[in-house]
């Protein structure tokens, strides 16, 4: 018999004979304070639940009273100034994605506008995340890039599109490179302010534990800045959705923003509501992807 | 083991430190000249801003001095290296290592394998007590525990000296005069030189075998005191004889300093000048 379940039996003798105090004694001496510190755990456990429980349930009331909104407003096709009278109502966008879902045009539409996200926002940080670490640490590279990016940040995506279109040969690629544009500063501004903000201290402990510039640099400044090359992305990457979306209802012949708007076109009003909903879900979706991605990579953050 | 000569001598030897300011050069510390002999526990003492840090920097190899000289075994210290170990007040740990990869940081550093890191940073997380938090991350620790994990992680190394900036001054009462102990007991076991700075004067006496009292700034050494207290030190001695008037010797010499640093026309005569006789009004009403 091992010696935890001859712990656990010597317990449980105690717990038949004698009142709780005794048992609680009893589990203490056994091993040392643990119970009291799993109990408050326990406590916090169910606390935390209750208040998520609690976030739930709203979140969910919330989203069904908005359903229940939209649906009085387009049943009773209100009409004060805002003109509901058109509007779909959210049975009418069930049945247009129901028979959207049983085509396989509507898939290759959301299926590209994806590719082109993935593509554009992953050259986006390749380039960018790299570029600001190295900005930060080389006050040099930072003197020469920095005034170019400064004068090209404020430009909107959606600006660069007939640029974009001389610049590149085909479509295709001409809306890659706007989601590109749109991306690259904001993950690039984020990364060279994570770097500004690297504790001093924590680099020269480094220092004195025998670190050089480069262990330096992928020990301490890199995982330094992680949280805020996080925050860079997510933000980089709802730029890119709207860039892509921008680029797409202008210059493009297929893709989920173009779907939208040739909703629109053919005055297939469900199809508008059903492309927007569309964006929204897979805006939300590729967030999520980096939030867990910087859950798994920032494990010291969670 | 015992055989190996304790190695760490510190001389730091007529220390100018000037920098540059919009009153031109402003001195910090000036013509201070100290020692920490190999084994030995030294302290430099003194008024905030006096420049005891400074100092430590400069052995640590973050400043040069202006004018004189900082060697370690007679070799000039040019910037920091993991021979001259450092526990910064401000605990300093990796937030993104655990509390084992804190440790063997310094050893990887070294080119030490994965094995003989793990083994080797197991053995002194035991010592300190910390080996059931290997895999926790310091955000988890309490402050003292954070400070063990940044002094084994400063010792991991094997450095000659170990170099101490106010290492518990964020730490309540209790835990300092435990990790007090600690810090002794690891440096008696280990026989390197320490060279700690503190304002806690009780601190100073209770750890060292020397300690330095340096003046306001510009700093300079305004005294050496010896330590006689025998090892091991014990919480008891801090209410013997020796040690009170240890602390009488120390207190008078950083007062005059502290009230000097304070500026303005802070005297003796004048703290005493506080004592407001109110004859039975109250303040308000003379005011």
């Amino acid at each position: 018999m091992t010696r935890t379940s001859l712990q656990r039996n010597a317990v449980f003798e105690a717990s038949q004979a004698e009142p709780v105090e005794e048992k609680i004694s009893a589990l203490t001496a056994g091993v040392e304070r643990k119970p009291s510190v799993s109990a408050a755990a326990l406590a916090k456990r169910i606390f935390n639940m209750a208040k998520d429980l609690r976030g739930f349930f709203l979140g969910t009331l919330s989203l069904l009273a908005f359903l229940a909104l939209w649906h009085f407003l387009t049943a009773y096709r209100v009409n004060i100034y805002v003109r509901f009278v058109n509007v779909p109502s959210p049975e009418q966008v069930l049945d247009s994605a129901i028979k959207a879902f049983h085509d396989p045009k509507f898939f290759s539409h959301v299926m590209l506008s994806c590719r082109r996200i993935l593509l554009g926002f992953m050259g986006a940080a390749i380039i960018a995340v790299p570029l600001g670490l190295l900005m930060g640490r080389f006050k040099i590279l930072r003197e020469i890039v920095f005034p170019v990016t400064e004068v090209l940040r404020p430009i909107p995506a959606i600006a660069w599109v007939p640029m974009a279109i001389m610049l590149w040969p085909t479509n295709e690629e001409s809306i890659v490179f706007i989601t590109f544009i749109g991306s690259f500063f904001p993950i690039l501004i984020n990364t060279l302010h994570g770097m500004t903000l690297v504790d001093p201290v924590l680099v020269r402990a480094a220092q004195c534990l025998g670190a050089k510039e480069r262990a330096i640099f992928r020990e301490v400044y890199f995982p330094a800045a992680l949280p805020h090359i996080f925050t860079g992305l997510t933000v980089g990457m709802g730029v890119a959705w709207v860039s892509l979306i921008a680029a797409e209802m202008i210059s493009g012949q297929f893709g989920i923003g173009y779907f939208t708007w040739e909703a629109y076109s053919l005055v297939q009003y469900a199809d508008i509501a059903l492309g927007m909903v569309c964006i929204g879900v897979l805006g939300l979706g590729s967030s999520a992807a980096i939030r867990g991605l910087g859950y798994l990579v920032m494990p010291w953050n969670r | 083991m015992d055989a190996i000569a304790p190695k760490g001598f510190i001389e730091v030897e007529h220390f100018h430190l000037a920098y540059p300011s919009r009153d031109g050069k402003v001195a910090a510390v000036e013509d201070a000249s100290i020692h920490v002999r190999p084994g030995e526990f030294v302290s430099i003492i003194g008024p905030s801003g006096c420049g005891k840090s400074t100092l430590l920097n400069a052995v640590a190899g973050f400043l040069k001095p202006t004018r004189g000289s900082v060697t370690v075994d007679g070799e000039a210290v040019d910037g920091p290296s993991a021979d001259r170990g450092m526990v910064f007040q401000q605990y300093s740990l990796f937030p993104w290592k655990t509390v084992r990869g804190n440790v063997e940081f310094g050893l990887a550093m070294k080119g030490k394998g994965r094995h003989a890191r793990q083994t080797a940073a197991r053995t002194l997380l035991g010592l300190a007590g910390l080996l059931a938090f290997e895999n926790h991350y310091p955000d988890r620790l309490s402050g003292g525990m954070k400070q063990r994990v940044g002094i084994v992680r400063a010792l991991a190394t094997g450095p000659k000296v170990l170099l101490l900036d106010e290492p518990f001054g964020a730490l309540d009462a209790q835990t300092r005069l435990i990790m007090q102990q600690i810090l002794t007991n690891m440096w008696q076991h280990l026989k390197i030189s320490v060279l700690f700075v503190t304002h806690d004067i009780d601190e100073a006496i209770f750890l060292s075998d020397r300690i330095y009292c340096m003046t306001a700034r510009p700093g300079t050494i305004k005294a050496e005191i010896k330590v006689p207290l025998e090892r091991p030190r014990l919480p008891e001695m801090m209410v013997s004889a020796e040690f009170s008037r240890l602390r009488q010797e120390l207190m008078s010499l950083i007062r005059e300093e502290s009230l000097k640093a304070m500026g303005g026309e802070i005297s003796a005569e004048a703290m005493q000048g506080l004592s407001i006789d109110l004859h039975g009004e109250s303040l308000a009403s003379i005011l």
